[in-house]
């Protein structure tokens, strides 16, 4: 749990710290599109100096970034070593036994990763200098126009707001369970992985027992203070984009085109 | 003569068991509460004190009679959302009512649902949380807060709709004594000061001498009403009703009944010594 750094928020005041959420979100999309448009290693090369620049301006620890990788790592090795041994053309390297690797493998399997590792760099960069509740209120604003067909943009913020008020009282509770578990015997931390998961079931039926009970308290608190979805709503924190936004959103915007155009 | 905010007329309602058997919590009741009453309503579990709370703001509707709140009828759902700006809930659970991340945005949630504009609601926060002694902590989550800071939050976010009367279910029940004396201090200078009604259940009957007028629930109805001093007097058998004697009370009693000439109406241990010293 504490090793996932997608959504771990580093708060900050760098540049990118600053940005509107909608901003960042909308940019990256659109860099997330510039990377699977992208055909050479130039291409990469260029982004990834981009993307390098903007970390460093972040003031980030190295650290997290790395944190950040460790998720998908299984993923981009599994990639490269099913790209060297099954993607065959051009000249071949390695010979051993029915196995080859060739240089078609070699060249599809290191794009692919680069693209990979690019993709969940830049992502987690974003996640770790927008804070979750700016997150909720970005994506909001920017689902609104979908309202009409049906999606329930400002449902989602809500939701995802009072998941971020109650991820503590729950840890809390699902500490205070775990002790009084174990003041009765309960025992989580032998035996293998099946019996270990097999003995969390007196742990989490207390916690979602009670988890439903606050949602239902939650709701009637809600109501009870005029809550009524999104409609005729104001904001205490309303988004507003600067000028500096405007660059930002302009310059990825550029980037996209850039590659396109030039087909690097 | 003040007027009458809150007008409960005959009211009666039923809970619809999974079973679909009824189940009556609150039966043929009928009430005025006048503006700036502090009223106290105890009474043993299930006599449907909590039942009552949800009636005076219309997030239960009751079976028959009604309910009029400052002059609109809760069964009326185009008058729902003012009836729940003018009276204010507090819940028993202090964590279960408090929906925002930090301290100051769970104050503006009530707010930006009545659509009020950003400067006023900044404004609002700060009025609020000065009122209940929170303002060091707007920027506080508020997991981080003791259960009477939270108690008083969910006051602030509450108080912040500027509510005419604020009816508040076992507020203390899950506090600490500091934590009790923290809200309890906070409710009453809502009501002195802003003369703000107040509607407060309660399972401590020290809480309940304090108020104006002390409403006594059975079985969902009403047993006994009246002025703390003749509600705690000994002229009616508590005990017969579920609850117990407070102990100021309970002691003039007992020396009462041992000879001595002890008034009625003492019911806090100052009251008691200087009378006994006097």
């Amino acid at each position: 749990m504490r090793s996932l750094t997608l959504g771990h928020y580093l708060p900050g005041n760098s540049l990118l710290h600053r940005m509107d959420p909608r901003v960042k979100l909308v940019s990256l999309l659109v860099l997330i599109i510039a990377l699977f448009v992208i055909e050479t290693f130039l291409g990469f090369m260029l982004f990834g100096s981009f993307i390098f620049m903007i970390f460093l301006s972040t003031r980030l620890p190295w650290r997290y970034f790395f944190r950040g990788l460790r998720p998908v790592f299984l993923i981009v090795l599994i990639t490269l070593i099913l790209h060297f041994l099954f993607t065959k053309g051009g000249q071949v390297y390695v010979r051993w036994g029915p196995l080859t690797v060739e240089e078609a493998g070699i060249y599809l399997g290191s794009f692919m990763t680069l693209r990979l590792v690019l993709l969940v760099t830049t992502t987690v960069m974003i996640t770790l200098t927008t804070s979750p509740i700016a997150f909720a209120d970005g994506i909001e604003y920017l689902l609104r126009p979908f309202r009409r067909m049906g999606v329930p943009g400002h449902e989602i913020a809500m939701m995802m707001t009072i998941a971020l008020r109650f991820i503590p009282t729950l840890m809390e509770e699902g500490d205070k369970i775990r002790k009084a578990q174990m003041a009765r015997g309960a025992d989580f931390e032998t035996g293998n992985i099946f019996r270990r998961a097999r003995n969390l079931v007196p742990l989490l039926v207390p916690l979602f027992v009670s988890a439903f009970r606050r949602a239902d308290e939650l709701a009637v608190a809600m109501e009870a203070r005029c809550y009524r979805g999104g409609q005729g709503r104001t904001r205490l924190r309303e988004l507003q984009a600067r000028p500096l936004d405007y660059y930002g959103l302009t310059t990825v915007t550029a980037i996209l085109v850039f590659i396109i155009l030039t087909g690097v | 003569m003040r007027s009458v905010l809150l007008d409960l007329k005959d009211v009666t309602f039923d809970y619809i068991l999974e079973n679909k058997q009824s189940l009556r919590a609150v039966n043929d009741l009928s009430l005025q509460v006048e503006e700036g009453e502090y009223i106290a309503l105890i009474g043993p579990n299930g006599s449907g004190k909590s039942t009552l709370a949800r009636l005076l703001n219309a997030l239960l509707i009751p079976l028959f009679g009604e309910i009029q709140v400052d002059g609109f009828a809760t069964r009326v759902e185009e008058h729902r959302w003012e009836i729940r700006r003018r009276v204010g809930m507090v819940f028993q659970n202090p964590d279960n009512q408090i929906v925002a991340t930090t301290v100051q945005e769970d104050v503006a949630f009530g707010l930006e649902n009545l659509g009020v504009e950003t400067s006023e609601i900044l404004q609002r926060i700060t009025e609020s949380l000065n009122r209940v002694g929170l303002s060091a902590y707007a920027e506080h989550a508020p997991h981080l807060l003791s259960g009477g800071q939270k108690q008083r939050l969910a006051i602030a976010g509450v108080i912040a709709m500027r509510p005419r009367c604020l009816v508040l279910d076992e507020p203390t029940a899950m506090l600490d004594p500091r934590g009790r004396k923290e809200v309890l201090d906070t409710i009453h200078s809502m009501n002195r000061q802003e003369n703000i009604t107040v509607v407060h259940i309660t399972h401590f009957m020290e809480e309940a001498l304090q108020a104006d007028r002390v409403i006594v629930m059975h079985r969902g109805e009403i047993a006994a009403m009246g002025k703390p001093e003749t509600i705690f007097n000994g002229s009616i058998d508590l005990h017969l009703l579920g609850l117990e004697v407070p102990p100021i009370p309970r002691l003039a009693e007992m020396l009462r009944a041992e000879g001595l000439t002890i008034p009625t109406g003492i019911l806090d241990t100052d009251d008691l010594v200087s009378y006994l010293c006097s």
